[in-house]
């Protein structure tokens, strides 16, 4: 084995390149060593060190008077996140997710039902590539898609007339904390538009957690004598939420961090993002944003924490 | 595979009918960005369209401004590719096969960038490059979205390592290939598809990313960020529509190109979301 070895490392055109491929094969650890090295260099320096650096920031102090930023340090930024006006934006945020990801999962749940009981072969990747490819496509421009379908005098507005529902959407739009003065600066609106953008990432999760269970349960119920409904809310339901849970991390995080959808879509009033954004940009007070960045990070943390135990993470 | 067990009910009609439904709504906005791009009308909001041209598209793509964000996300996508490509294998390589201390650490590290909002990304990302007085431009815009590409990459890298059986690469080492040799010929090829596929993802990715890119362009203007600028200004809208309609485009058909890659094995590609 050495002498062929030896043979081979002579040739000339490779030399350097076979010696060090084979000095890493036997020594396992100086390998694994080099492999993580540039990973690590850059996820440890560039990555998390920019989310300390963030942080740190968040305990900088802004003049009001000045608008300058100077290194000392206060705790201002984060007592000011209890004010009532910040306190709103964080609750219309918060509410926007929770809202979102449950008509998610109530709308991916039959797609993934049906993906993973009822289709085989090329059915099912069609069902597959079908929920990846909206999932894929650019974010943005889906997002320009319903300003044009919510538009006055666009798409929605048209299917609406023909249906002959303008008065139901009139009396939908006139309720309180749904509705807003026409269908693209409602809340309604805004809540459309984050199912649609985030759906796919719900029922993907919820598919792969059906797959997984096992026909020989549903048997069992059956031989056991439970009629269809009943193996569904006692055996499928239950089974299912590891992947529900999974998929509304995605919706639920996404949605706590948008700032472009909010801006495009639905009544005037601050989403997190927003203010994070316009903190940072247009009042050029960073610290503050700084700190306003630690509202998702710190629900998120609480959301996961949740959702750990309903089994999302062995779904994900 | 599971055909032969009794499905014992056919789907219902409602199931079906909820089903089918679903996948319209995910479909029929991506449709209207479709048709729009070629409806003749220049304020483009009336539905449904009046006629069909190909017009729009020879305006759009004689602009400068069009042109130039092009191809700044083009370079961009390519360098952010390249930088994940290279990273997210070595990470794969090191994490697949290895127990060692901080192992679920590096892994937890290497999600963090897609599972955190991208506010938070991109806001830390221009905290550091203001303290340490980096102008932002290209550069820090691919450094940011390298960061976030190099999960897609690693789970597609990782999810092949894992269905590559080690003892392929005792064998060829048995055999007499030497260390070099068997990278070349025995791993390479094995991986070669998943990068390709983890690659094209990451690409897409890369090419339509907006929150992170918001905060490290500086004047720099990705195509995302040209469009967001043109929904504010009506007067422009078959020009929008037709750049939507490409955007889409280059987006979706990674996505196929990936599955395709990637099909027949527990793999899913880009399972990681966006």
């Amino acid at each position: 084995m050495e002498a062929s070895l030896k043979s081979r490392t002579r040739q000339p055109a490779h030399g350097p390149l076979h010696r060090l491929a084979n000095l890493l094969y036997r020594k396992p650890n100086l390998y694994l060593a080099l492999l993580l090295v540039p990973p690590l260099l850059w996820f440890g320096a560039i990555y998390f060190g920019s989310l300390l650096t963030l942080l740190w920031q968040g305990l900088y102090t802004f003049d009001d008077y000045s608008m300058m930023v100077t290194p000392e340090l206060t705790l201002d930024n984060l007592i000011a996140l209890f004010r009532p006006a910040n306190y709103d934006i964080i609750l219309r945020t918060l509410s926007m997710a929770i809202a979102v990801s449950l008509a998610s999962a109530l709308l991916a749940f039959p797609i993934a039902y049906y993906m993973a009981r009822h289709t085989t072969g090329k059915t099912k990747a069609f069902f597959y590539i079908a929920v990846m490819m909206p999932m894929w496509a650019s974010y943005i421009v889906k997002a320009y898609a319903w300003t044009l379908l919510l538009a006055k005098g666009g798409v929605a507005q048209w299917f609406v007339d023909q249906l002959g529902l303008a008065p139901t959407l009139q009396l939908i739009l006139s309720i309180p904390g749904v509705g807003g003065s026409t269908l693209s600066t409602s809340h309604l609106g805004r809540f459309l538009v984050f199912v649609y953008i985030w759906l796919p990432f719900m029922i993907l999760p919820i598919q792969a957690a059906l797959e997984r269970l096992p026909p020989s349960l549903l048997q069992a119920s059956a031989d056991l004598g439970a009629r269809p409904w009943q193996t569904f809310v006692q055996v499928i339901l239950p089974l299912s939420i590891p992947g529900i849970a999974a998929g509304s991390i995605f919706t639920f995080s996404l949605t706590l961090g948008d700032f472009i959808v909010p801006q495009l879509v639905g009544p005037p009033g601050f989403f997190i993002g927003s203010m994070v954004y316009v903190q940072q940009g247009a009042v050029g007070n960073m610290p503050m944003a700084a700190a306003f960045t630690l509202v998702p990070i710190v629900l998120i943390a609480i959301y996961l924490s949740i959702v750990k135990r309903l089994g999302a993470f062995d779904a994900l | 595979m599971r055909s032969n067990t009794p499905s014992s009910e056919r789907a219902s009609w409602g199931l079906k009918l909820a089903a089918w439904a679903g996948l319209l709504f995910l479909h029929f906005p991506i449709l209207i960005i479709f048709i729009y791009a070629f409806n003749t009308e220049d304020a483009a909001f009336s539905f449904p369209p009046q006629g069909f041209t190909l017009h729009w598209f020879s305006v759009a793509f004689a602009r400068v401004d069009v042109l130039e964000a092009i191809k700044l996300s083009l370079q961009i996508a390519c360098l952010a590719t390249l930088i994940a490509l290279v990273l997210g294998t070595l990470a794969a390589a090191a994490l697949y096969r290895r127990d060692f201390f901080g192992k679920e650490g590096i892994s937890l590290l290497l999600i963090l960038p897609i599972a955190l909002p991208g506010i938070v990304t991109g806001l830390a990302l221009l905290a550091a490059f203001k303290t340490l007085d980096i102008e932002p431009g290209i550069f820090t815009i691919v450094v940011g979205h390298a960061t976030f590409c190099v999960v897609i990459v690693y789970n597609n890298v990782i999810a092949r390592f894992r269905r590559t059986s080690y003892s392929l690469i005792e064998a060829s080492m048995d055999l007499g290939a030497d260390g070099w040799q068997t990278f070349r010929y025995i791993i390479l090829p094995n991986l070669g598809s998943a990068l390709l596929a983890g690659g094209m993802l990451a690409f897409a990715l890369s090419f339509d990313e907006i929150i992170v890119t918001t905060f490290t362009a500086g004047h720099e203007r990705t195509l995302p960020l040209w469009l967001l600028n043109q929904l504010s200004r009506p007067r422009d809208v078959p020009v929008t529509n037709v750049v939507a309609m490409s955007v889409m485009l280059v987006t979706m058909i990674p996505i196929l190109g990936a599955y395709y890659l990637t099909k027949g094995g527990e793999s899913v590609a880009g399972s990681g979301g966006k």
